[in-house]
């Protein structure tokens, strides 16, 4: 049993986990993830780790529920237990393997776009224990949507945090706030970028402009984590991957976007019904198609 | 005098038709009057053939002898003394390659249903509440197994036996590897089954922990050095899926069959109550001819699609057990032989909309001795379908072999280790089942846990000797 020992509500529609798992705070990296499972019913759920303790033995999760499983992790309360938590899964981010002389050569742009927030946050804290600060950018919807802003200013070099509505801080997406700092002459040579896929998708057109090479993270659909599956399979250039075991980060200038989308868009219908039934409980009568219910 | 009836007992079933719409089991086994009844067929040969048959080497005309005299306690004994999963064996073991082939019975008449007996037999002492006997005495040294499949289990029930104090490390959520996770309900029940085998070995003293990915969580090196293991035994199975490479292949609503089964298996997605999702299709084509694929095949049917097995060599060469393509031809898969998918049809949306395949035909004999299909010129034509299910092996994970130093892997990724014994390259590090010899059988895996087993105990008594 993996004990959750600290429960936060971020944003209106994100939480925040502290759950005890020694084993995996002791091996993990920044650019892993864990699956976390609750109940017999539960299905497997991959999440980034947004940030660990290696002393306390605990992992961080950051996660939106979307689904049945997601939200019932909403019923636990600081002090239950999640049943299952496996990892670190994944191979950790690049910037862990390179050397002092890469590291000094570098300089880091990251985009953060909706609870892509999460995952960043372990890589900019990383390179700030290391001694860089990297840019960070964060982009979100709306104010309410925001998080984790003053946990990246402690960490980041400079953080700039754009809003689509111009609800708070800069109005516009996060393509238009890299157009404004190459405008102004900064210099990136390596830029990180994570968050919906749409997002990612444009911040690689924009950072193709500038011949900023890209990183993006996955999270397609998966279910064992380990490889043994290959649900969460991506063309990248002429080869298949698995994001599981060959990502989940990947170089986004040869990656298929097309395909990728379509992928993740599979269960769609599947997890809206279950999604209903799950909210209507026993006044649940019909709309999912599956009950013979009307509508 | 021995029964010469020429044919075996008949095993009760599930109707094909309506088996094919649940997922309960196909076969109901034996009841005792049939189980000793088919037991006086058994010549109980001085020479038994059977024994060489058997990758664990039961002794099956001794179990059998004591099922005619109704020593149903005795004959799980005689059993257990060599197999730590007979419920499991009894029904996915290809007997007629095995025992049951070379049963003498079998040169005039059908052979003994030696599968059937072994199933009567464990079912029943489970129904009894008799149990495999654990060590009376420990002998202190610790063992770590990696996998909590057949020859994980097998080698750690083993090891337990003689005394060890024994630790399997599962990757998954729960233990049972690819009886969990690969193999379906309706031909080896999870919980009535597999869980209780599970539970027996659990019996006999052996500690299992899940969630735990060796290489991953922790790596071989600190299960020695850390956690004071003196050896390991590796049994974490060939989990990669293989694909063809052809276009087409990433569409929606194309699946390894590890994940279809999976999703089925180990998440019970066929189930209403569970949160996980599968894929419903209206017509399914599985390509391959394995055990794997007859599961994918028939799990597709009880989830409603209409069923098509792609093969591309003709039926002899099918590598799935006899059984499993009779009940798949039962309950309504339709088989088209000698046909090799070409490429995977899409729509605008990328969800798949069909498959173009082309006719083969059987030319020379190539390196495995079957002869090779080579494709008949002109011969494409198009199927329609929703969902294909690529079911075309698998390859071990280097999760373990690229995280030990040491340890050697071969150009095809398994890992070496001496047959007899399951010794690797790296001393006190032993491994068996498919991370060895890529996707084989359950017996197979279990009798190579056995090895290692062998291996582990003679490696701890040789390091005693020296101390």
């Amino acid at each position: 049993m993996y004990k959750i020992i600290k429960k936060e509500q971020l944003s209106s529609v994100v939480w925040l986990m502290e759950v005890e798992a020694p084993l995996v705070a002791r091996h993990c990296e920044p650019g892993q993830f864990i699956i976390v499972k609750h109940g017999d019913e539960g299905e497997r759920i991959p999440l980034t780790i947004c940030d660990y303790d290696r002393e306390k033995g605990t992992i961080t999760i950051v996660f939106q529920p979307v689904g049945v499983a997601t939200n019932k992790f909403l019923d636990l309360n600081e002090g239950d237990a999640f049943d299952d938590f496996v990892g670190p899964l994944g191979r950790p981010s690049d910037i862990i393997e390179m050397s002092e002389e890469e590291l000094a050569g570098k300089k880091f742009l990251f985009v953060a776009g909706g609870v892509g927030v999460a995952p960043v946050y372990p890589q900019v804290k990383w390179l700030h224990e290391h001694g860089i600060g990297a840019d960070v950018i964060i982009g979100a919807r709306t104010k309410d949507l925001l998080f984790f802003e003053e946990q990246m200013r402690e960490v980041a070099g400079n953080l700039y945090v754009t809003t689509d509505d111009g609800s708070y801080m800069h109005k516009g997406v996060v393509t238009t706030v890299i157009d404004e700092l190459m405008a102004e002459g900064k210099e990136y040579n390596h830029c990180v970028a994570i968050g919906p896929m749409i997002m990612m998708k444009f911040v690689c057109l924009t950072t193709q402009k500038y011949n900023i090479p890209t990183i993006v993270s996955m999270n397609p659909i998966m279910v064992d984590g380990t490889g043994m599956c290959g649900a969460c399979r991506l063309s990248v250039g002429d080869e298949i991957s698995f994001a599981c075991v060959d990502g989940a980060e990947f170089d986004c200038f040869k990656f298929n976007w097309a395909e990728a989308m379509k992928r993740s868009q599979l269960y769609k219908t599947e997890e809206g019904r279950a999604m209903l039934k799950y909210q209507e409980g026993d006044t649940h009568h019909g709309g999912c198609g599956n009950c013979g219910g009307e509508n | 005098m021995p029964n010469m009836s020429k044919t075996k007992v008949p095993v009760r079933e599930q109707e094909p038709l309506v088996r094919a719409t649940n997922f309960d089991e196909v076969c109901y086994g034996y009841n005792e009057e049939e189980a000793v009844e088919e037991a006086t067929r058994c010549l109980n040969c001085k020479n038994a053939r059977c024994i060489e048959g058997c990758p664990v080497s039961i002794n099956i005309p001794g179990f059998i002898k004591k099922v005619t005299e109704r020593d149903f306690e005795g004959a799980y004994q005689v059993i257990s003394e060599s197999s730590a999963l007979p419920a499991v064996c009894g029904r996915v073991c290809p007997q007629e390659t095995q025992c049951e082939g070379k049963c003498i019975r079998g040169l005039k008449a059908e052979p003994v249903s030696i599968g059937k007996l072994e199933r009567f037999v464990a079912d029943r002492a489970k129904a009894d509440g008799i149990k495999p006997e654990g060590a009376k005495v420990k002998n202190g040294h610790k063992i770590a197994v990696i996998g909590s499949g057949p020859a994980g289990l097998t080698c750690a029930g083993d090891l337990a036996k003689l005394g060890y104090d024994v630790t399997i490390y599962e990757a998954l959520h729960k233990a049972g590897g690819v009886l969990t996770y690969g193999i379906p309900e309706f031909r080896l029940p999870k919980d009535a089954v597999v869980a209780e085998e599970v539970k027996n070995v659990e019996g006999l003293g052996v500690k299992i922990i899940t969630d735990v990915i060796v290489g991953r969580t922790i790596t071989v090196d600190e299960l020695i050095e850390q956690e004071g293991y003196e050896a390991i035994f590796i049994g974490s199975g060939a989990g990669l899926p293989m694909f063809m490479g052809i276009p087409g292949e990433n569409a929606n609503g194309v699946f390894s069959a590890n994940e279809y089964l999976t999703r089925n298996n180990l998440m019970k997605a066929f189930r209403d109550d569970y949160d996980t999702p599968i894929y419903h299709a209206k017509k399914a084509v599985v390509v391959g001819g394995g055990n794997v694929a007859m599961d994918a095949a028939r799990t597709a049917l009880r989830l409603g699609a209409e069923v098509h097995l792609v093969y591309r060599r003709s039926e002899a060469e099918l590598p799935a057990r006899a059984e499993e393509v009779h009940h798949a031809k039962e309950e309504g898969v339709q088989f088209d032989i000698l046909t090799n998918p070409v490429e995977i049809l899409m729509d605008e949306n990328e969800n798949v909309t069909g498959i173009r395949c082309i006719r083969m035909q059987l030319g020379e004999p190539d390196q495995s001795g079957r002869r090779r299909p080579v494709e008949i010129p002109g011969s494409e034509f198009e199927m329609e379908c929703d969902c294909v299910i690529m079911s075309l092996g698998t390859s071990p994970n280097p999760l373990i072999s690229s995280t030990t130093p040491g340890l050697e892997i071969n150009r095809r990724k398994c890992l070496v280790a001496t047959e007899d014994e399951g010794k690797t390259t790296k001393e006190g590090v032993y491994a068996g089942g498919d991370a060895v010899t890529g996707a084989a059988t359950v017996i197979l895996a279990m009798g190579a846990g056995r090895a290692g087993a062998r291996g582990i105990d003679n490696y701890i008594k040789s390091k005693e000797a020296n101390a």
